[in-house]
């Protein structure tokens, strides 16, 4: 187990090392840089913001000095806010879209799950057709045309529940984030309850619950005891790219509801071409990419017996 | 296990059986033909495909053309405006028609980017094997785990948006699936019965790759294909959403849907129209994908 854990973790560093290089030249090659302005300032005052920002190094410089800062964990100032750091605008946004998706995913996993089980057990009855219809409506219709018109009949129409941004003086309060939690879970909600369907109509046929039922338990121990056990591994392994659509979803979400997370800083970071924060967000999104692709993968390995470190 | 051959050869095969021979493409269309879903969606495709094609050429009024007396009105049949119009004038079912060509070229171009990628890697990795393979395989693990759409949305910024670099942004993304796919298929084919016995046979090596091989990757591959194009389409209408893909005054649906969630305060059907178009398109290629996996896949049958 621990020899898998450092073999992940061994992999994990090269990845994202891959990425910073990638994004850091990516932003470097581009034409137009964070200090062209409407009009140009006058080419001493630009050497010197340049030479303040490091700017002036040639390239592969300045891509060790950042690398050496973020070994010491120092992501640099933001290039468009003259008294923030790069961690400063992550920690304003972070707690936002950190909230935004762990109640997302908390949803998708509860209500896919129990959908997902239900249209298994009751399969081809009305219940399962409907859980099966709403699962494709789910996949098939994206978050930035849900969250418009849940905005549009909820927020607006009805009036039952703010349509977009904070609460100025109460910031994050339940009212406001239940339409983007909604809007950012369900196209989760439908791919779990198809996968949780298909793996529990495959292990309520297989020998070991004919057993558990020949030999008398009750249909709740059945189903909770041992079948959904089994039957949930499918959902565990998804949930390293559940977790990674959640992120790329938020991007969305955060631009449709107004809400201030990293994901609508990371977009106007990128217009704006502030590198400093753009690559700040990227290697952010990347490593809890990997981190909940590993967290998942031990998950499923504490919960299938079969699986061996190899 | 006689999967692959034509009808002619397997009815020449058995002559004296009498029975007429059915290939796998054979047995897959009827099994496509009797899914009404599959059906629905492929009928539905065609006519928006033609909508596509031919809708912006007929249509009485043009996509960029603007009428200053009439900002966005909502749909009526006075001047034949069934979609309303935009907030610059412009009539919006021109415009959903062009969207919906835009989205549609974007979803199929790019598919092929990414199908010629991941075919020539997956195939490669799995013909060559060994060291190679290994490697090849372990780069796509890492790119899978990589936040791919951010350095979609870096490239757009960085290089402006251009059509040809969205086609190539997209392709470049969604090529790592076909290539495991592609890789699986041609492994587990090297060591298949049929293969061998086409070798033993004297059948040369190009005749064993075009009548054996490529008609067996095909199937999954159609499959992965018809069910790349919708994720594509959203993957751009997600770029056009935050502003980064189809520029003025060319449109994508993905765009529209963000103008008309702009709008949709006070013109609601400037989101109304383009998302519906966007949900019964991706609906249709889903059905088509499901259709196909369930035609295709030899185990269910």
């Amino acid at each position: 187990m621990p020899a898998f854990i450092a073999r992940r973790i061994l992999i994990a560093i090269p990845t994202i090392l891959v990425i910073i290089t990638l994004a850091f030249f990516m932003m470097r090659i581009a034409p137009g840089g964070p200090f062209d302005l409407e009009r140009p300032m006058p080419e001493e005052i630009r050497q010197n913001v340049l030479a303040a920002y490091g700017m002036d190094q040639p390239v592969w410089k300045q891509y060790v000095d950042y690398l050496g800062g973020l070994v010491r964990g120092d992501l640099g100032p933001s290039l468009k806010f003259r008294d923030k750091d790069v961690a400063d605008i992550i920690a304003e946004g972070f707690p936002v879209s950190a909230t935004v998706g762990l109640m997302a995913m908390t949803l998708a996993v509860g209500v896919g799950t129990v959908f997902g089980s239900i249209a298994a057990l009751r399969q081809n009855t009305a219940a399962d057709y409907g859980v099966v219809a709403f699962a494709t409506v789910g996949i098939v219709i994206p978050p930035f045309v849900v969250g418009p018109i849940l905005a549009l009949t909820i927020g607006i129409y009805l009036g039952w529940l703010p349509s977009g941004g904070l609460d100025p003086r109460h910031g994050m309060t339940l009212d406001r984030l239940i339409l983007p939690v909604i809007t950012l879970a369900l196209p989760q909600i439908a791919i779990i309850s198809r996968l949780m369907r298909a793996s529990m109509i495959e292990v309520i046929r297989s020998n070991y619950i004919r057993t558990a039922r020949a030999k008398g338990l009750s249909e709740p121990a059945v189903i909770f005891k041992h079948a959904l056990r089994s039957a949930i591994l499918p959902l565990v392994s998804y949930l390293g790219p559940a977790s990674a659509a959640l992120l790329t979803g938020s991007i969305v979400i955060e631009q449709v509801f107004s809400l201030p997370g990293i994901g609508r800083q990371f977009v106007f970071a990128a217009l704006q071409r502030d590198y400093t924060v753009v690559m700040g967000v990227v290697i952010l999104y990347a490593s809890l990419i990997i981190i909940l692709n590993l967290v998942a993968d031990l998950l499923y390995a504490a919960l299938n017996p079969k699986v061996k470190y190899d | 296990m006689v999967l692959t051959s034509t009808p002619s050869e397997k009815a020449r095969m058995i002559e004296d059986a009498a029975v007429k021979g059915r290939s796998l493409w054979d047995d897959a269309r009827t099994r496509l033909l009797r899914n009404k879903a599959a059906v629905f969606g492929l009928i539905l495709l065609g006519v928006l495909v033609l909508l596509a094609i031919l809708g912006p050429l007929l249509w009485v009024h043009d996509s960029t053309f603007i009428y200053r007396d009439r900002v966005q009105i909502g749909p009526t049949f006075e001047h034949l405006h069934i979609f309303g119009t935009d907030a610059q004038g412009r009539d919006l079912f021109a415009r959903v028609l062009v969207g919906l060509r835009m989205s549609l070229m974007v979803g199929v171009v790019a598919t092929m980017v990414s199908l010629a990628i991941g075919v020539l890697w997956g195939a490669t990795a799995g013909f060559v094997g060994g060291r190679v393979d290994q490697l090849m395989m372990r780069i796509v693990d890492v790119l899978y785990s990589l936040p791919f759409i951010f350095f979609v949305i870096i490239l757009m910024v960085v290089f402006g948006r251009n059509i040809i670099l969205i086609f190539v942004a997209i392709g470049a993304v969604e090529w790592l699936t076909m290539a495991r796919i592609v890789r699986g298929q041609t492994i587990s084919l090297k060591g298949m019965e049929f293969v061998e016995a086409a070798q033993a046979a004297g059948v040369s090596q190009f005749s064993i790759i075009r009548r054996h091989i490529v008609p067996n990757v095909l199937g999954p591959v159609v499959v992965y294909v018809t069910l790349t194009i919708p994720v594509v389409i959203l993957a751009e209408s997600f770029l056009s959403f935050l502003g980064l893909g189809v520029q003025e005054p060319l449109t994508s649906l993905g765009n529209l849907i963000s103008n008309g969630a702009r709008d949709m305060e006070i013109a609601p059907w400037t989101l109304i129209f383009p998302a519906l178009t966007m949900m019964i398109t991706l609906f249709c290629f889903n059905f088509i994908g499901d259709g196909l996996r369930d035609a295709i896949d030899p185990k269910d049958r």
